[in-house]
């Protein structure tokens, strides 16, 4: 019997995890500004019973998908009885109100990892820490259970059989990109609460940077896998084989990526030198604001975009007002506090401080003119000066020189030393890695395509002079040892996650640079027997199969590849009719491979049994993800860097 | 003005120059890169720019989706149930591409008043009407009423 009421159970238990956040904002907070150590223990309970009545409930909705139980209309419009059970799961995020859920338990357990991980801080300040935490909370439970609980039910006549899932999200790439996603989004509460928490008490310094900073860099390298997932799966699942669009709420997610790079570059100066301070601060602020805008952009359908949900413009008010809450507050305590600040240090005009100053005046000018771009025509629909959107051209024309302005100075950075340096020295150091970068660079060029495009020069020459001043910086650090392994082993896990997401953006650059220029596309119709050459590739085609699949029926092309006239694989694109919604979808087939992938994908059935097809070479495009594949290990590796943990060890004895 | 106030002047000036350059030249970008919405009805008034990238929605008319046999060319009608334009589109159409759909398609108005499309979009949910699309059925008061959720389907 009691299975009747697990949608009720949930939904009481999201109740009760309100009702502690709720006590989680007011009472830490007050026993931090009173002193009173027994209202601060609360903290730390209640973010743990917070996050176990979170997961029940998620656990509850979970449930509910599992067992089909379609008199619950969330699950009645998302799932299906054919489904099978790993998509029914990963379905419990697929519409708006579940992944609301999600990112509440998502919200909950950073909360705990912040309780149950940082023994060592002062009670005060991780007081304050989990009730900030505890009013974001706040705000997304009264979201959720005011304007979309995903507990509702059709009663009494609910459906027996439910509405599916959207059939483009019956994939690998839907059931673990939005969590990698939310995981970074929300991740940026955790910088955003011991920002808004030093604040509060006034304590900024380098100790809170320090703490700040492993959170900060692993919400990082989470959102960064988040947006390399979705790249990855709107390559393969939307079926054009692009990998990035410019969309909306692809922005979205840029725009906390940009500041957050920012903001980890900046809490690394604030930390080593104490310098920086209100800067810190308020990229930590804007970057979790941004991660508001970008939910606010994705919930409230206002934008047209390939993740737009139908959805009630109630929600995006609720959010629109919890963004200027968010931000109209923590800039009035910002403005309020931040005179209060004092560098604890100077640096010299040339120095690893003012490079780093550039690097953040350049990610934070980016981020600018990727919000401009995006809300501009926001500002004026609501102006009423029509309709319009902006295009990929306006991104790419602002967003590649800076970029590669950015990667030449990253070279920079890396070898320059804090507080001063002299120019001679820079030179002394750089003009080498500098000479060869361009030589390897035009000479690999050349190699690749035997003609020299200047964006494809210019990238590959970047890629190269990243790998070879982090080379000098390399040397640099070992020149002076006698035993050269022992001194590799030596560094820290910081510099080889720096290394490691450098790296990263050299590989990044690569696959950017080559899979623009060197895609290569053709739209054909074709009829059993028909081929197509290009590169060395023949591709046959030899007609269509009918497959039968677990909820879809499909024609499943049958294309022949031939390299050098020789046979090399059999490649099987494939148009889906997932027959619940009536739904069609093209499934490409891709042969994946290190410099280069064929794409094929079926468009739609022509007369005389012909079908349009489309045929793609990426050169180089796993590099794209590879690069960020990198970045989210070096993020991660410099997180897990044994000095956070020791030095918090040694403030507490 | 005392040298060190001369030198901050000078560095607020600085800053407030570089910015508005920036400002411009960004603005510039943006001005050149929009493409504006226009509905059938505003096609048809002669309201849109002839060779220009804009972007154009409506529901395909039933029965209006013409293929040439040889290649990828494709012809239909978009209308907002008041007027209609024609689009002519070489390449792979949309999955949710079909008759009675809203779609909106990029590309420019030629002399004989057709829309060259480059880019044809449809979402990827049946309920779902691009915006635009949405607004300019309403403005035509010809938005169809929603059938509600159905299930069972």
């Amino acid at each position: 019997m009691i299975d009747m009421v697990v949608p009720e159970l949930g939904e009481f238990s999201l109740i009760l995890a309100l009702c502690l956040s709720v006590l989680l904002a007011i009472v830490p907070l007050v026993g931090a500004s009173r002193g009173n150590v027994l209202w601060m223990n609360f903290a730390r309970p209640l973010s743990k019973g917070m996050f176990l009545f979170t997961l029940f409930s998620f656990i509850c909705l979970s449930w509910s998908f599992l067992y089909n139980d379609f008199s619950v209309a969330y699950v009645a419009s998302n799932s299906n009885s054919a489904l099978p059970w790993y998509y029914r799961m990963s379905a419990v995020w697929g519409g708006h109100e579940g992944s609301l859920l999600l990112w509440a338990l998502i919200l909950a357990a950073w909360t705990l990892a912040v309780a149950v991980k940082s023994r060592n801080l002062p009670q005060d300040i991780i007081s304050r820490v989990l009730a900030v935490m505890g009013w974001i909370s706040v705000g997304f439970y009264l979201f959720i259970l005011f304007t979309s609980s995903p507990f509702e039910r059709h009663l009494p006549a609910f459906p027996q059989e439910g509405a599916d899932l959207n059939p483009l999200l019956q994939d690998f790439g839907l059931i673990v990109h939005p969590p990698m996603l939310y995981m970074g989004y929300v991740g940026f509460a955790v910088s955003f609460a011991f920002a808004i928490a030093a604040l509060l008490s006034g304590r900024l310094d380098a100790a809170w940077a320090r703490w700040s900073r492993p959170w900060t860099s692993v919400a990082w390298a989470f959102l960064t896998l988040g947006i390399a997932l979705g790249s990855w799966w709107a390559y393969y699942e939307l079926g054009w084989g692009g990998w990035w669009f410019w969309d909306p709420v692809e922005n979205a997610s840029l725009m906390p990526w940009l500041v957050g790079t920012a903001l980890i570059h900046s809490l690394a100066v604030t930390e080593k030198r104490g310098v920086f301070k209100s800067w810190t601060v308020l990229l930590a602020i804007f970057a979790f604001s941004l991660s508001l805008l970008g939910t606010f952009l994705v919930r409230s359908g206002v934008l047209t975009s390939v993740h737009a949900f139908a959805s009630d413009p109630e929600r995006g008010l609720f959010i629109l007002v919890m963004l200027a809450i968010v931000i109209g507050g923590s800039l009035l305590l910002y403005a309020l506090r931040a005179g209060q600040m004092r560098s604890e240090s100077s640096f010299g005009l040339l120095s690893r401080e003012s490079l780093l100053l550039v690097n953040n005046v350049l990610l934070v000018v980016s981020c600018a003119m990727v919000l401009l771009g995006t809300i501009y025509p926001l500002i004026v629909d609501a102006l009423g000066m029509g309709k319009l959107s902006v295009g990929p051209p306006y991104f790419n024309a602002l967003f590649v020189p800076l970029g590669a302005i950015l990667v030449v100075f990253m070279g920079i950075g890396v070898i320059s030393r804090w507080k001063q340096m002299q120019l001679s020295m820079l030179v002394q150091q750089l003009w080498l890695p500098g000479v060869v970068a361009l030589v390897l660079g035009v000479g690999s060029t050349w190699l690749f395509a035997a003609e020299l495009k200047p964006w494809v020069t210019l990238g590959l020459v970047l890629a190269w002079w990243v790998v070879l001043s982090g080379l000098r910086d390399l040397y640099n650090r070992l020149r002076h040892r006698r035993e050269k392994l022992a001194g590799l082993l030596k560094q820290t896990r910081s510099y080889y996650g720096m290394v490691l997401a450098h790296l990263g953006v050299a590989v990044l650059v690569v696959g950017v640079a080559l899979v623009s220029i060197y895609s290569e596309q053709r739209d054909l119709r074709m009829q059993p027997g028909d081929s197509i050459s290009f590169r060395d590739y023949t591709f046959i085609y030899d007609g269509n199969r009918h497959v039968e699949g677990p909820n879809y029926t499909s024609d499943q092309g049958q294309i022949r590849v031939l390299l050098n006239g020789e046979p090399y694989t059999e490649m099987h694109p494939e148009k889906r009719l997932y027959t619940a919604r009536g739904n069609v979808m093209t499934e490409a087939a891709i042969d994946p491979g290190f410099t280069r992938d064929l794409y094929v994908a079926l468009g739609e059935p022509l007369e005389n049994g012909a079908w349009a097809v489309r045929v793609q070479y990426k050169p180089y495009v796993r590099w794209l993800w590879l690069g960020g594949l990198l970045m989210t290990f070096g993020g991660l590796l410099a997180a897990s860097d044994p000095r956070y943990r020791k030095r918090r060890a040694m403030a507490a004895a | 003005m005392t040298p060190k106030r001369k030198q901050r002047l000078l560095i607020v000036m600085f800053i407030v120059v570089g910015v508005s350059v920036a400002v411009g030249l960004t603005l510039f970008a943006l001005n050149q890169n929009i493409n504006l919405f226009y509905s059938p009805t505003q096609i048809a008034a002669g309201e849109a720019p002839q060779d220009t990238r804009i972007r154009a929605g409506g529901m395909v008319v039933d029965g209006s989706v013409k293929r040439d046999p040889d290649s990828l060319f494709v012809q239909f009608d978009i209308t907002d149930y008041d007027k209609t334009v024609t689009v002519e589109y070489t390449g792979i159409l949309p999955d949710l591409f079909r008759e009675g759909q809203g779609i909106v398609a990029q590309g420019s108005i030629n002399e004989k008043g057709v829309l060259n499309a480059v880019e044809v979009l449809a979402k990827h949910d049946e309920n779902y009407m691009p915006p635009e699309v949405a607004e300019a059925l309403a403005k035509a008061g010809k938005m169809p009423q929603p059938e509600g959720q159905e299930f069972n389907k």
